[in-house]
């Protein structure tokens, strides 16, 4: 299912039972004769996705989309929460398979702000000969929670239905990130990635996990328009 | 969607058994030496999914609460139940979302589990502590919600649900990567199955058959009654309940050490029984490994030659234990 905002055509993803909104923001390609490959905006923890193509990315000559996360933006607002980054991992990864055809051949570059660079660190490494690059940036929920086991609280929250789930913020503001855990993927992009540097670190704040990462072998730390350079 | 029919399957489907299948009773279920139905059974809205809730004995018994492992439903504790409940106490336990009758969620996490699980404690002890049993990844979750709110608990029974750690092959880096990345691809490409998947259907026999590979020390007639109480026939023959987005195994950040951990600060009363027989749906623990973890109100039985699901394999046994540690229902 399509709709089009403003100058952005919407696509609608079917994710078990949540539709997830992937925003075309620019559908084609700045120059058909030479198209390139997708590159796919992943916003930050409570946001949602750029209604136009953002100038730090203008540069990127292909197709450029944007996906709004389960909770998030125009995407479904399920009852009950249950939030995990790896769920969210799966999401990007439906929004791969659209961009892609759902050929395995063919491959995305991926750019997440603060949450979304945490889950375009992992498609990265669970897609590996998929994604020709993650960019990893500043944005909310960079930090994410403990490395390791700590003292708990259960408890329900209020919630309408409106976007941004509750829920999404507490679960996936507090999820654990240890730093071998993200390094392991760091590994299975090394191992498998189209691109020579699988993972660019370009924030300037370094939570734990992220330092973990910058410091792994085959990770660069640049910035957002070397990044795209590299990767395009 | 309907119920069992009530007639005896043919010959041809019963390649797995040498005798006759006990035909299904009225309320098209498989009958099982010593195993009840529920008394009573509703719908709790819970925490925005729904659920699915039976008890046994008294309604104005004490309660507890029984809490069932991964993959499994409330009614596996068709046996246990009732004999915990003949001893004076009112039983409370549920189908976890996605799981028996529960509502299909569209995300499932540990948080969610807990947060359901509350919603549980509130309908059945609002404000006071009461007994939990809890088995597998039902022990281990209670776990973690007892050191997280141990105002809810009078004591806590964990059968065969304290992981111990993750079982990583000793191998070579470079081939543990590559067993990530298949394990991970598999994950993702299921997950793209989701939107339109279905349980895979069969007779009844071919799915107890199916289970039993899961649960090979458990008895064909057990498995025909969990197909029944946790199953449904349609058209194309029965299939599981449980939601078909849910996969066994997974992979994550979480270590099982982490829930070791929490385990010697517990300040309730505390039984571990564990089954000495390693099992698929087990957590792979070697027993003696928990003892040096169990907190100072603690104690845990290891049952020889029993294996993961010790409460159906030894249920009068694991009820009597059970039992004498609860003391009289109060």
């Amino acid at each position: 299912m399509t709709s089009k905002s403003g100058t952005a055509a919407t696509v609608t993803l079917r994710h078990n039972k949540v539709d997830l909104a992937l925003h075309l923001l620019r559908p084609e390609p700045l120059d058909p004769a030479t198209p390139g490959r997708p590159l796919l905006l992943l916003h930050g923890l409570g946001d949602r996705s750029p209604h136009g193509v953002p100038d730090w990315v203008s540069s990127w000559p292909g197709v450029i989309a944007a996906l709004d996360f389960t909770g998030h933006g125009a995407s479904t607002v399920p009852a009950g929460g249950g939030y995990s980054a790896e769920t969210l991992m799966a999401d990007a990864d439906h929004a791969l398979a659209y961009l892609t055809d759902a050929d395995p051949e063919r491959s995305i570059t991926v750019l997440g702000r603060g949450l979304g660079a945490y889950i375009a660190l992992q498609i990265a490494g669970a897609r590996a000969t998929q994604v020709h690059g993650a960019i990893l940036t500043d944005g909310p929920g960079l930090a994410g929670g403990p490395t390791g086991p700590s003292s708990q609280s259960v408890f329900s929250l209020e919630t309408n239905g409106a976007s941004p789930d509750p829920y999404a913020l507490v679960e996936l503001g507090r999820d654990l990130r240890p730093g071998d855990y993200a390094v392991s993927f760091v590994g299975l992009a090394n191992a498998a990635s189209p691109a020579s540097i699988p993972i660019s670190v370009a924030s300037s704040f370094r939570p734990k996990w992220l330092t973990a990462v910058a410091d792994a072998p085959g990770v660069a730390e640049t910035t957002i328009a070397d990044a795209l350079a590299s990767y395009a | 969607m309907r119920g069992g029919s009530g007639t005896v399957p043919p010959v041809s489907d019963l390649a797995e058994t040498n005798t006759d299948p006990p035909a299904l009773d009225e309320h098209g279920e498989s009958p099982y030496a010593g195993a009840r139905r529920p008394d009573r059974a509703y719908r709790l809205p819970g925490q925005g999914v729904e659920l699915q809730v039976y008890e046994w004995g008294d309604p104005d018994a004490p309660p507890m609460l029984l809490m069932h492992g991964g993959f499994d439903f409330a009614r596996t504790f068709d046996v246990f139940g009732p004999l915990i409940a003949a001893a004076g106490w009112r039983v409370v336990t549920w189908d976890q979302r996605g799981h028996g009758h529960s509502e299909h969620a569209a995300l499932y996490s540990w948080d969610g589990d807990m947060r359901d699980t509350l919603a549980v404690f509130d309908h059945v002890a609002p404000g006071r502590p009461i007994p939990v049993v809890g088995h597998s990844k039902g022990g281990a979750l209670m776990t973690q919600l007892a050191d997280a709110q141990p105002h809810r608990f009078r004591c806590l029974v964990n059968m065969d649900g304290i992981p111990y750690k993750r079982n990583i092959p000793d191998v070579a880096e470079k081939e543990r990567t590559t067993m990530l990345a298949k394990d991970l691809a598999g994950w993702l490409d299921h997950r793209r199955r989701t939107r339109d998947a279905s349980r895979r259907p069969g007779t009844l026999d071919e799915l107890a058959t199916r289970r039993g590979r899961m649960n090979p020390r458990l008895s064909h007639d057990w498995l025909r009654r969990l197909v029944t109480t946790g199953g449904y026939e349609s058209d194309d023959g029965w299939r599981w309940r449980i939601d078909p987005s849910l996969r066994f195994g997974g992979f994550g950040p979480w270590r099982p050490e982490w829930m070791l951990m929490r385990l010697p600060g517990l300040p309730m009363p505390f039984l571990g029984v564990l089954g000495s027989e390693m099992e698929e749906m087990g957590w792979g623990t070697p027993p003696e490994k928990v003892m040096p973890y169990m907190p100072m109100d603690g104690r845990c039985e290891i049952l020889d030659d029993v294996g993961h699901f010790v409460h159906i394999e030894q249920p009068e046994r694991v009820s009597a234990l059970v039992l004498d540690f609860l003391g009289a229902p109060s």
